[in-house]
């Protein structure tokens, strides 16, 4: 496959991922605001902004509708769900003889709901409703990429990008909140607290895969388990990194070459870590670092899958 | 969103069950016959015979039926994403392709007549080239003379005493006929650089086999798919020496060229890779492109990036959209290029003037499919002549191509003329007039009824071991009424086009 392409697919699938991330916290904090709580709207805003990893500086101004329409408009921040979208369309647009036709259709269509001259009345007049169908839209999308394509190279890179894309955003979103979640350890929780915590669990759409594992009974070292060690749920950090590890090794098999020993080892590193450490001896130690640590490692992951797939110099590659 | 084919039984039945059968007159209510050759209809309003079925067909159907069909046929161009692009505007810049939905019906003694004189045509066009850019003999003869050469903007002096495979300069060419009110055939223009249109040829033919099935059918309609296969096969037999399973890829300008829709159709109809100029690199002569499993040799390269643009080393160098060595590793034998560069020296329009002297010098025959007539206006008796007769005749700049930088006379305001008069006068070589033809016209679908339209033909030509043409081509349509433009990027639209047994 040309590098290229695996390039466009990449990114396409990435930037999809990062608009699903930005809704659903968004979403998530905007609920949260409606009840007082211990925690004042301006550190919600700014954790929110850590969480999603946004470049700019914008402020507190005291409006949060200003604020949650800029995250969904405005197409100069790094993280708003339109510049994600208009992003991931302009990949696939350079792709289109490798993606079906149904995944141009969902992901155009995706496009000009974002784009249409009624999109801002839409989102007015019931955020949650707007919120909720680019959700869908993206799931659509994702549906529809797994069930027309050929689970082949670039069906690899997809989930490639998927997955490290979800791996990044839930290690980042657990560094930031991890401080507060861990003070509630002793205490016993009020009403508040018990929002904080569900809202921090359907941020990664898990609140009731939860509830089937633990209950309803949310603890915070419970919630830490399973978004970080979980094997089998999706938006599991454990989940990811086995996801990761299957597409290099089908990439692999499916014409691209054998990753390099530097990249096989990143990657086995981290998947043995979540499959081995238990969350007693991640709290233990020191969460913020460890969380850190797996953000660091998803970074390089993509630099070396990068720079070995995509960006490799010419001379390298002749010597070979 | 699926477009189901209409059962043949539909076609059949519908005649008497549903709704009231359109009549002829009917049909033909908005349809003058004049001086134009009218593919359908003789001068005295009399049916030509093969066209008799479809006239049948037609007047047998409902209206409401015809409807149902010209709308099912559009959801198939629109689901299969059959758009051409826009330049000029940021959205939407995405169009469905306008298309007629009757076909052109071609008998095959009219195209055994086409098919031997394109292949006659293409094969002296070749000579020409191989010999221009090698000893030149044609024009120590002065048959052609070295002054329109020279002054060719397309000339490539680079090619000068390069051997190419297979002495093949030409493999891909698309030749634009017209139909004279005498009803011969004529050759307007030849395309020798990047041709398009073919992808539309195909996918009309495709709607069309599930629009019409049973008339298809009846037809005995020669066919056209195999060529995406064929193509792939003319690319495969200009390899170079000794690469006995080349690496064949489409090089494109990219997503923002008009045309990336047929790049994208035939890299997908051919599974072969479609490239961009980035994607590639050369190194000792040999161009790789970049692969997820390192670089991978490229051996034949169907290149639809002009030659200015296709090496920045070479050529333009401002241009980002070739490869910087390309030329040299396409000198030195390591990869096809094709077509070859400076092709364009044999389509420039007034060497088109040339053209049936060019076809005796080489084969010694006289041509088989004529020119249209031809002035030029670097003669000063035809100059003369031309400035005289701007409002009669249709002037074109040499170089252009797609309709641009044309004169219609008839169809011209008082300033126009001026303004080309006066570019007449300061670069003569750089213009060509001809009269403005009365080209034949086809019957067209407006809602319930047939109205006529210029129709052109573009058969598509294919040069590797020998010539090959697939039966038809597109058959262009200038779908404004009484327009003589049939360029899809100035509002032409295409239609069908059945070669019959």
């Amino acid at each position: 496959m040309l590098s290229r392409v695996a390039d466009s697919l990449y990114w396409m699938s990435r930037y999809l991922e990062r608009a699903e991330n930005t809704v659903r916290q968004l979403d998530v904090t905007m609920s949260l605001l409606l009840d007082p709580g211990e925690t004042s709207p301006e550190i919600r805003w700014q954790r929110l902004a850590k969480s999603l990893g946004m470049t700019e500086d914008i402020g507190w101004a005291g409006d949060p509708d200003a604020l949650a329409r800029r995250l969904v408009f405005d197409p100069n921040l790094s993280v708003s769900v339109t510049t994600c979208v208009n992003a991931a369309r302009e990949n696939a647009r350079q792709v289109r003889e490798e993606i079906s036709t149904e995944q141009w259709q969902r992901l155009n269509r995706l496009y000009h709901q974002m784009h249409s001259p009624h999109a801002l009345a839409q989102f007015r007049s019931n955020m949650n409703d707007y919120l909720a169908s680019i959700v869908d839209g993206v799931h659509l999308f994702k549906g529809v990429s797994d069930s027309t394509m050929i689970h082949g190279e670039g069906w690899q890179f997809i989930r490639l990008a998927r997955h490290l894309e979800r791996a990044f955003a839930t290690a980042t979103l657990l560094e930031v909140y991890q401080e507060s979640l861990l003070n509630l350890q002793d205490r016993e929780h009020s009403g508040y607290q018990y929002l904080e915590l569900v809202g921090l669990l359907r941020s990664c759409t898990s609140f009731e895969a939860y509830c089937q594992v633990y209950t309803a009974d949310l603890t915070p070292d419970r919630i830490l388990e399973f978004l970080l060690l979980n094997r089998d749920f999706p938006h599991a950090l454990r989940y990811s990194i086995d996801s990761i590890r299957q597409s290099l090794e089908s990439i692999q098999n499916n014409g691209g070459r054998r990753p390099p020993d530097e990249l096989n080892s990143v990657v086995g590193r981290l998947q043995s870590m979540l499959r081995y450490t238990t969350i007693t001896e991640v709290l233990e130690g020191n969460p913020g670092a460890f969380l850190h640590s797996i953000r660091e490692q998803c970074k390089q992951i993509h630099d070396l899958s990068y720079r070995y797939y995509v960006q490799y110099s010419i001379q390298s590659a002749l010597a070979v | 969103m699926t477009v189901t084919p209409f059962s043949d039984s539909a076609e059949a039945t519908s005649v008497h069950s549903d709704g009231v059968p359109m009549q002829i007159e009917q049909l033909f209510r908005d349809y003058p016959i004049d001086s134009a050759f009218d593919e359908m209809r003789t001068a005295t309003g009399g049916i030509r015979p093969h066209y008799q079925a479809l006239l049948e067909t037609l007047a047998g159907l409902p209206p409401e039926e015809l409807l149902r069909r010209k709308q099912s046929a559009d959801l198939a161009f629109l689901t299969q994403g059959i758009t051409f692009t826009v330049y000029g505007r940021d959205e939407g810049t995405e169009r469905i392709f306008p298309y007629d939905l009757l076909p052109r019906l071609i008998s095959a003694p009219e195209w055994d007549r086409i098919e031997r004189g394109l292949t006659q045509r293409i094969t002296a066009l070749n000579a020409f080239l191989r010999d221009v850019y090698g000893d030149a003999k044609i024009l120590k003869d002065k048959v052609v003379p070295r002054s329109i050469v020279y002054s060719c903007k397309h000339y490539r002096r680079q090619m000068c005493g390069l051997q190419v495979p297979r002495n093949v300069y030409i493999a891909v060419v698309g030749s634009d006929l017209l139909r004279l009110n005498t009803g011969e055939y004529v050759v307007l223009e030849d395309n020798l650089r990047v041709p398009s249109g073919v992808s539309y040829m195909l996918t009309n033919r495709r709607v069309m086999k599930r629009t019409f099935p049973q008339l298809f059918q009846s037809y005995g309609v020669r066919p056209i798919e195999h060529y995406p296969q064929m193509l792939l096969n003319t690319l495969r037999s200009l390899a170079p020496e000794g690469r006995p399973e080349p690496n064949i890829v489409l090089l494109t300008p990219g997503v923002f060229n008009s045309a990336y829709f047929e790049h994208t159709y035939l890299a997908r109809q051919m599974g072969i890779d479609l490239v961009e100029g980035r994607d590639l690199v050369t190194h000792d002569n040999v161009v790789y492109m970049r692969t997820t499993d390192g670089l991978k040799r490229v051996d034949v390269i169907y290149r639809r990036v002009d030659d200015d643009f296709s090496d920045p080393l070479i050529f333009r160098g401002d241009s980002t959209l070739g490869c910087a060595g390309l030329f040299n590793a396409y000198r030195a034998g390591n990869v096809t290029v094709t077509n070859a560069f400076g092709t364009g020296l044999a389509d420039d329009k007034a060497m088109y003037a040339y053209v049936p002297r060019i076809i005796k010098y080489y084969l010694d025959e006289d041509p088989i499919l004529n020119n249209v007539e031809t002035y030029l206006l670097t003669e000063d008796k035809e100059r003369r002549h031309v400035l005289a007769n701007l409002d009669k005749l249709v002037v074109k700049a040499v170089g252009e191509s797609g309709g641009y930088g044309m004169l219609i006379g008839p169809h011209s305001t008082a300033k126009q003329r001026e303004e080309f008069a006066s570019a007449i006068k300061a670069n003569p070589r750089n213009y060509i007039a001809q009269p403005t033809l009365d080209f034949s016209r086809a019957p067209c679908l407006f809602g319930d009824h047939l109205e006529p339209r210029h129709v052109d033909l573009r058969p598509y030509i294919l040069f590797g071991d020998k010539v090959n043409i697939v039966p038809g081509g597109l058959t262009r349509v200038a779908m404004e009424k009484g327009s003589l433009v049939v360029n899809s990027s100035q509002g032409g639209g295409s239609k069908d086009t059945w070669v019959l047994e």
